[in-house]
């Protein structure tokens, strides 16, 4: 079917100085593809290296924009005027402070530190200076954010910001690569600053030693241009998404859980955001974070890898992201898997009709406030560790129910009867209701629902150990030991 | 190496423009007319800066205002032969990003702007191959031609 393409004023030069062309075409590919193939020069301009339509090329099909309409597969019947028009981008790059300008050159040393990455034409000359004008913010200097934070800061990523508040513990070494044994106290910031400066002194660290919040969100990831989650919890992966998606700022996820991980990059104007394949937080307690359900400590490691190529490939423009894939990593099987995501177009917060606009309250959203309402702790009649220990001693009858896993009961245990939470209906029949009962965990949380649960099953006489193994190890025999 | 002339004037005015709109960045058509030996511009077009989220270091002309752009050119006769913006506390150079984003054929005027910047202008062309940006010659008119 003959349709007219109408050349805008720039693009004739390429087109042997016409001002429209008439092809025979289908569909709006089809006519660009024909368009290109005739005058092969005005490809580079309307097309990206890997043949996407430029992002700031953009085609209208008789005054509609294809983009509302089937986009490039826009069909197309006899008469039908295809205009391309350009739309005008620009800015400067790197950060806004003038002290930048004088920095986007390499000097010397920054060469040799940079050999491997500028003989790459891939990233040569132009990339490192890009990576050297380059803001990242990484929420979070855990088990994610120590890979990211050295590869970052080795690769030259010129200015880091980092978001985080915890100080570092003896459970965090065993994944968090960035700390050593003399940081346990410490804030995290700290170490991991003195850390990154030695690694490369040529690098801007920012630190923000605060819980990201919908109050400070915006401002903190407003000057950056690659946002890194590297978060543990749903309300901050959910804030940091949605601010992302209102600044219009790339959004590397990543999340680990025991020996599996997942990976994307979210907050593309092309691409889905988080919400688009999670609409909804998980009710709360039902995904047990890494201090409940563990994490094999090299797992962190490869994920935070890919989140910082990722990363890294965003700010040269190099590839393929991972836009629009979820990729999901499973260690024990040693495979990965990809899955497409889509846009959704219901999105609330990247959908064409948001709802919304600004940030919300993320703790209740996730429901964690209401969880902390309702929690069974609060309602389960509790005996405190030095309590338990007296009675103990005095020779009370106690019988001691363990609600943990064997493989827990391993590390350490207070000689208890051994009855995992997830037996504990199906077992009910092995305890005696006539007897005193303390359930017990690790913390308290477990044995709470095990409490609860036993009371609604008749029994009278039974007790939660108030926090647990670890409150026991605390207030009453240091020798058992924490995990 | 071409040449873009452009009244005294309107330098002004582009000027007044990043001023007034600094830290944020600003942009602009150029109208006028390309003839073969050089290039005028003889009327701007002030435009919003569509980038909301970063405008500090970004501009974007939406492709309805770039129509409008063009239809304005047509009613004063004239055509629309490029774009000015402005690099706030940066100098009149074009980034990486500017080329990447670049049009071929127009002429693309950047100012500096900031307190203690140089107030500088200057003028690029896009390589056919869009590997970079060549400089365009800047011809300052005190008077409006012909």
């Amino acid at each position: 079917m003959p349709v007219k393409v109408i050349i805008p004023t720039p693009l004739r030069p390429y087109a042997g100085r016409r001002e429209s062309v008439e092809f025979d075409a289908r569909t709006v590919r089809d006519a660009l593809d024909r368009l290109t193939t005739e005058y092969g020069e005005l490809r580079r301009h309307l097309f990206t290296e890997e043949g996407r339509l430029r992002s700031f090329v953009n085609v209208y099909v008789n005054d509609e924009d294809i983009r509302y309409l089937q986009k490039e597969n826009t069909p197309l019947k006899e008469g039908d005027q295809i205009t391309i028009v350009p739309s005008i981008a620009g800015g400067t790059d790197g950060a806004v402070a003038p002290a930048a300008v004088a920095t986007a050159t390499l000097s010397k040393e920054e060469i040799l530190r940079y050999s491997r990455h500028l003989i790459m034409p891939e990233v040569g000359l132009e990339g490192q200076l890009k990576l050297k004008q380059a803001r990242v913010l990484l929420i979070g200097t855990g088990g994610l954010g120590a890979p990211l934070g050295l590869y970052l800061t080795a690769a030259g990523v010129g200015r880091i910001g980092l978001v985080d508040f915890d100080t570092v513990d003896f459970t965090n070494l065993q994944r968090q690569v960035m700390f050593s044994t003399a940081d346990v106290g410490r804030p995290k910031l700290a170490a991991a600053r003195e850390r990154l400066a030695a690694l490369n002194p040529e690098i801007q660290l920012d630190t923000y030693e605060t819980r990201l919040t919908s109050e400070n969100a915006l401002d903190i990831l407003r000057p950056y241009d690659v946002v890194v989650d590297g978060t543990d919890n749903f309300p901050t992966r959910y804030l940091v998404n949605d601010a992302c998606v209102l600044l219009g700022k790339p959004n590397v996820y990543g999340s680990i859980f025991r020996f599996e991980g997942q990976v994307s990059v979210f907050g593309m104007p092309e691409g889905p955001c988080y919400r688009c394949l999670y609409p909804e937080p998980p009710p709360p307690g039902l995904v047990p974070s890494c201090a409940e359900g563990g994490v094999l400590g090299v797992l962190p490691g490869i994920i935070g890898a890919i989140q910082a190529m990722e990363t890294i490939k965003l700010l040269l423009g190099r590839g393929d992201p991972l836009v629009g894939r979820l990729l999901l990593f499973d260690a024990l099987a040693m495979r990965f898997r990809e899955l497409r995501l889509r846009k959704n177009p219901e999105c609330p917060v990247c959908g064409p009709q948001p709802t919304v606009t600004r940030l919300i309250d993320y703790e209740e959203f996730c429901g964690i406030r209401g969880e902390e309402v309702s929690a069974p702790t609060a309602t389960v009649p509790e005996i405190e560790p030095r309590e338990l220990k007296a009675r103990l001693e005095r020779g009370d009858d106690l019988f001691i129910l363990d609600v943990r896993e064997p493989h827990e009961y391993q590390i350490c245990n207070l000689n208890g009867y051994l009855l995992p939470l997830g037996e504990l209906p199906r077992r009910v029949h092995e305890l005696d209701s006539s007897r005193e009962i303390v359930a017990h965990c690790r913390s308290g949380k477990r044995s709470a629902e095990a409490v609860e649960f036993l009371r609604k099953a008749g029994f009278r006489k039974v007790w939660n150990l108030k926090g647990g193994i670890l409150a026991w190890s605390d207030q009453v025999d240091p020798s058992v030991p924490k995990y | 190496m071409s040449t873009l002339r452009i009244r005294a004037d309107l330098v002004e005015q582009i000027h007044r423009h990043a001023a007034d709109t600094y830290p944020l960045e600003c942009c602009g058509a150029l109208l006028g007319r390309d003839d073969t030996e050089a290039r005028e511009v003889l009327a701007l077009l002030p435009l919003p800066n569509r980038q909301q989220e970063s405008p500090r270091n970004r501009f974007v002309v939406s492709a309805e205002d770039v129509r409008a752009a063009e239809r304005a050119a047509l009613q004063q006769g004239l055509e629309l032969v490029g774009w000015y913006h402005s690099h706030p506390d940066h100098p009149a150079q074009p980034s990486a990003f500017d080329r990447e984003h670049a049009w071929p054929w127009y002429s693309y005027v950047i100012v500096s702007s900031g307190s203690g910047a140089k107030l500088e202008l200057t003028c690029w062309r896009l390589a056919d191959d869009r590997s970079r940006f060549e400089p365009e010659a800047v011809v300052t008119m005190v008077e409006a031609p012909r």
